[in-house]
């Protein structure tokens, strides 16, 4: 550990001199208040330091200290439920030490040291483990199976383990490994900046079922894909982020609340305790990892939060887990580092922001995937796991053709444009059905083959072409009016706006509506459906398009949305209404 | 320790290059001491080993590099605070103005605050009624949020945030504790002494503190204003307990004194010449306001900022709104048609609407009938333009309905008098009465039961 002397301070850059031996991206502590550091950049004997706390009243002439060691996470039980900061310092133990405000110069540690955790060993002393082998697993909540896995580059004889109630640093078994003996605990680190190693990776399969029906019917993301919500401000990135957040199918949320709102986190930090999930009907915090660094925090702990994320969405990965991590907003990311950029005196690339900025983002997502975990050899134990990324954009004035979303949609597979004027109509999620893309369609309709569900696939198409008529057929209509169209696609104009107001509107803030499973998606779709064939087949015979838009039948169908999931029966009386009145004709009201 | 130097190098607009000094900190606040014997206060922006970089919270004005001295006094900008500031006026940089009395301080806050611990936070969910339908209707306030207001030159929003600050309340809480804290950036004396009238008029004027800096003064102490506001407003909030409603005026003044300090930096400039870290500056500003667990106070910030050309894209209205909890959009089309608030409800927008309307806050319609008035009324919008274009007769016969309810809308729901307060079950029940005007079958956004409850008979 060496000891050096800060030469210069400007914000969130410390420069030092006379640290000996030191590598890029070690921790330093800067400062009589050991502010937390690392270090971006040495020139000659000057020490760049990215300084992740507030640095007034840090002057040239206070000492440095390197801790030789690379900006890390602890991982093991205890993190499920919790809300840290972008360098993994728990914020309840924050608030405990300094109250309502952020101070700095505080040392927590990021996990419960005292608290005993009952470990079930799975294997016996004598087996032969490698690196990701499952050791014993910890309930950690109702939710949360946490295995305790032998970690990265360890591997030998088993010399002893055993069950029963430990700390997370009392050794819980012991491998004899070619050189030595190797302790081993359920806590681990791993450096952010480094993705943790697994055996192969694998193409996604299976959809990530969101419960939100634009997205799950429509633009579906698949378990191991990658995803982006760019939208001008209002148009509801965050809702969308929260809704996933809360009904995804995943069984591990790591929620990045990067440079935005304190009350956002405030919302999600009350009201997911609250929240059952849709399967097990626990509280949803038992699945989720907050972390959070609002806009008033410091900008450059910003820039590692997302690292922070990302490295504990691999760890819960290597358990064979499936991780759906949301990162809101990789604007304000892509903003630190452009800040830290410009107080490095770097040669600018578009807007200011940093050459490598495009790299910096194909390698976060890139972190994303479903791959075959370490310690899953055939027969043994073949572990998959995955993780789903899915960021938000913020591009200044709504303007997609900025750096930031151009460089993410040159990654992410998955498009959800948002769109303020669908907003402003209060068309949520605004998420505009012409110009978003997923590029997992294929993926999903061979996995929806597989399962039988050939239907989903083809209304899918359907409801698409519809759409799309129907931005053609508007252009008309402005053009000369209604007057000018024919009677089938005045039809068709009115099932496309079935489409939008039923079925791709959607409330998150209804009991009923926030989650729809794919079953009822699909019957929800069929019902539009059904309708577009029963009443084209109403025209032929000479019925007038007027009296069939008046009947009944679509009051129900506008409400179809607000039937609960256990009474999807009623879908069968709808359809039914649907051939009656329309068929006959006459008993159109 | 007191160290005086007399070594400045360079001035530059409000920056002063000191050199041979030894033992500055970053951020910390100097005097600087004029040949005519004023002193200004500075900070220090880059600590070197033996040079450093100040800017001036006031202007540069009178300043020479011979007979300057720089005292380093190793604190920070603070602003005395005390009771007693109620009813006071002071400068843009919180000195007592117009020969008002002294405060006696009974503390010394920095004016930079510092950031909220998220977990610490309370989340805004009490319902502010501010008797403007547009508002407590559709873009409801709640307690503790920051929604600004965007205008533009010639809109009457001086007159909306009075009505605002005039009429706020909380439904059952109408006594309480409530301060009006007021901070002026670049604003005529005119527009001031509007505020200040109106705040008189409601007879509020002994519980508003205001901080001024006129177009006139010095545009560097607007970088202070909403600072030092803020502070004596956490002071009257988190250490007084008192609901404390902050107006902000102009925020485009102060952010162009922003970029006037970045250019003297030479930093590289970002998008049309503001500063890269302007989102992360005005957050430090916006996000000060809140409510905090297990504290009674409570801080409701209303900027207020001019869109440049009425540009919503502009940096300036573009990076606050992705800081704050919504917007209340004005438009020049509603105000040219006599339209009084003159508020574009579709681009507007509350984003702590939903926790503070509906059953036990206002009434269990409340979310409904908002999304189907703001549902229809985009539709009728729509309508009357293609009708525009096209003629009425090209419109099928709903749009003609919708067309018809657009107007309405306008006319009975935006519309209202400057001192017109409307209690939210009157706004309530306009609105149901305008949707009546509506065929039922597009009711799809409304619950039935609440049709059967609340919509009028025909």
């Amino acid at each position: 550990m060496s000891t050096g002397e800060i030469i210069r301070v400007a914000g969130p850059l410390v420069i030092a001199t006379g640290l000996t031996g030191v590598k890029m991206y070690d921790v330093v502590l800067a400062g009589h208040e050991k502010l937390i550091g690392e270090i971006v950049e040495v020139r000659g004997d000057k020490v760049y330091i990215q300084v992740y706390e507030e640095t007034t009243g840090i002057g040239p002439g206070e000492p440095v200290e390197s801790t030789g060691q690379p900006l890390s996470v602890e991982l093991g039980p205890g993190i499920i439920g919790g809300f840290y900061d972008g360098i993994q310092r728990p914020l309840n133990l924050l608030y405990e030490t300094s109250g309502d405000r952020i101070s700095r110069g505080i040392k927590v540690r990021s996990v419960d040291l005292e608290r005993r955790w009952e470990f079930v060993p799975v294997l016996e002393a004598g087996a032969e483990v490698g690196p990701g082998d499952v050791l014993g697993t910890v309930q950690e909540t109702t939710l949360v199976v946490h295995k305790i896995m032998v970690p990265p580059g360890i591997s030998g004889k088993l010399a002893w383990i055993k069950g029963g109630r430990f700390t997370i640093e009392e050794p819980v078994a012991e491998v004899q490994t070619a050189k030595r003996v190797e302790r081993i605990t359920m806590l681990q680190k791993w450096p952010v900046r480094m993705h943790r190693p697994y055996r192969k990776k694998l193409n996604p399969y299976a959809p990530l079922v969101t419960g939100q029906r634009v997205i799950d019917t429509l633009f579906p993301v698949a378990k191991g894909g990658t995803a982006c919500i760019p939208g001008p401000f209002g148009s509801g990135k965050t809702v969308v982020q929260h809704q996933l957040a809360k009904w995804a199918d995943a069984d591990i949320i790591v929620y990045i609340g990067c440079g935005e709102r304190g009350n956002e986190m405030t919302d999600v930090l009350l009201s997911f305790p609250e929240l059952k999930d849709p399967k097990s009907g626990r509280p949803l915090m038992e699945r989720t990892i907050l972390i959070a660094n609002t806009s008033d925090m410091p900008v450059a702990a910003r820039e590692a939060s997302i690292y922070t994320g990302i490295t504990i969405a691999e760890y819960f990965r290597d358990m064979g887990y499936d991780v759906a991590l949301m990162a809101d907003s990789t604007s304000r990311w892509a903003e630190a580092l452009r800040e830290m950029s410009g107080r490095l005196e770097e040669m600018p690339g578009e807007e200011g922001y940093p050459a490598y900025l495009g790299s910096r983002i194909a390698e976060f997502y890139e972190r994303a995937g479903r791959v075959l975990c370490y310690g899953s050899e055939p027969g043994k134990d073949s572990r998959e796991g995955t993780i789903t990324a899915i960021g938000a954009v913020s591009p200044p004035g709504g303007d997609f053709s900025e750096p930031v979303t151009q460089n993410t949609l040159r990654v992410a597979k998955v498009f959800w444009g948002l769109d303020a004027n669908l907003a402003y109509r209060r068309h949520f999620p605004a998420i505009n059905w012409l110009q978003s893309y997923s590029l997992y369609l294929s993926t999903v309709d061979a996995y929806l083959a597989e399962h039988n569900q050939f239907e989903f696939s083809k209304n899918r198409q359907r409801a698409m072409a519809l759409l799309q008529e129907e931005s053609e057929l508007e252009e008309i209509v402005r053009l000369v009016g209604m007057d000018a169209l024919s009677t089938n696609d005045r039809l068709k104009l009115e099932v496309a706006r079935l489409i939008r107001e039923d079925f791709l509107h959607q409330n998150a803030f209804d009991d009923v509506d926030t989650y729809t499973s794919l079953t009822k998606q699909g019957r929800m779709l069929k019902l539009i459906l059904l309708f577009y064939d029963a009443a084209k087949s109403a025209l032929r015979k000479g019925e007038s398009l007027d009296k069939l838009l008046k009947a009944k039948v679509l009051e129900r169908m506008a409400k179809a949305k607000f039937i609960p999931e256990d009474r999807l029966a009623e879908f069968d009386d709808i359809e039914r209404e649907i051939l009656e009145s329309l068929a006959g004709g006459e008993e159109v009201a | 320790m007191l160290r005086v130097y007399r070594t400045i190098k360079d001035v530059a607009g409000p920056l002063i290059l000191v050199e041979n000094v030894k033992g500055v900190k970053y951020g910390e606040v100097v005097s600087v001491e004029m040949p005519s014997g004023e002193v200004r206060q500075a900070k220090v922006l880059d600590a070197e080993s033996n040079r450093a970089l100040l800017q001036l919270f006031e202007g540069s004005w009178g300043l020479d590099v011979r007979d300057t001295k720089i005292f380093f006094r190793e604190k920070a900008q603070k602003l005395d605070v005390s009771r007693d500031m109620l009813g006071g006026i002071f400068d843009g940089v919180g000195r007592v103005r117009d020969g008002g009395p002294r405060i006696i301080p009974e503390k010394k806050l920095d004016i930079n605050g510092q950031p909220i611990n998220p977990y610490a936070r309370d989340y805004p969910s009490e319902f502010i009624q501010t008797g403007i339908s547009a508002i407590d209707g559709l873009n409801s306030l709640v307690r503790g949020q920051k929604l600004p207001i965007f205008s533009g030159a010639g809109l009457p929003h001086a007159e909306l945030a009075a009505q605002i600050a005039r009429q706020a309340k909380v439904l059952g809480d109408e006594a309480s504790n409530f301060a009006v804290v007021f901070g002026a950036m670049g604003i005529t004396f005119e527009e001031a002494n509007y505020f200040i009238t109106s705040f008189e008029k409601a007879g509020a004027l002994e519980r508003t503190v205001l901080f001024l800096n006129l177009a006139n003064e010095p545009v560097i102490e607007r970088i202070s204003t909403p600072r030092v506001a803020l502070t004596a407003a956490e002071y009257f909030a988190f250490d007084l307990g008192m609901h404390v409603l902050v107006i902000l005026t102009d925020m485009t003044n102060y952010c162009e004194a922003l970029r006037e300090v970045s250019a003297a930096r030479r930093e590289i400039p970002g998008r049309r010449g503001y500063p890269g870290y302007m989102y992360t500056d005005l957050a430090t500003i916006y996000e000060r306001a809140g409510r905090i667990k297990d504290n009674p106070g409570s801080i409701t910030l209303i900027p207020i900022l001019s869109m440049p050309e009425d540009d919503k894209t502009h940096p300036i209205p573009d990076l606050t709104g992705y800081i704050t909890e919504g917007q209340i959009i004005l438009s020049r089309d509603l105000h040219r048609k006599g339209i009084y608030p003159p508020i574009d409800v579709l681009p507007s927008l509350s984003r702590l609407k939903d926790k503070g309307i509906g059953e036990g806050k206002t009434r269990e319609d409340h979310a409904d009938t908002m999304n189907q008035l703001y549902a229809a009324y985009a539709r009728g919008r729509d309508a009357r333009e293609l009708a525009g274009i096209l003629g009425e007769s090209a419109l099928t016969e709903t749009d003609r309905i919708m067309a018809k309810f657009a107007e309405a809308f306008e006319e009975r729901y935006i519309k209202q008098g400057i001192d017109q307060d409307r209690s939210i079950i009157e706004t309530l029940e306009l609105g149901w009465e305008l949707l009546s005007i509506l065929p039922r079958e597009e009711l799809k956004r409304v619950h039935q039961e609440y049709i059967d409850k609340y919509l009028p008979a025909s």
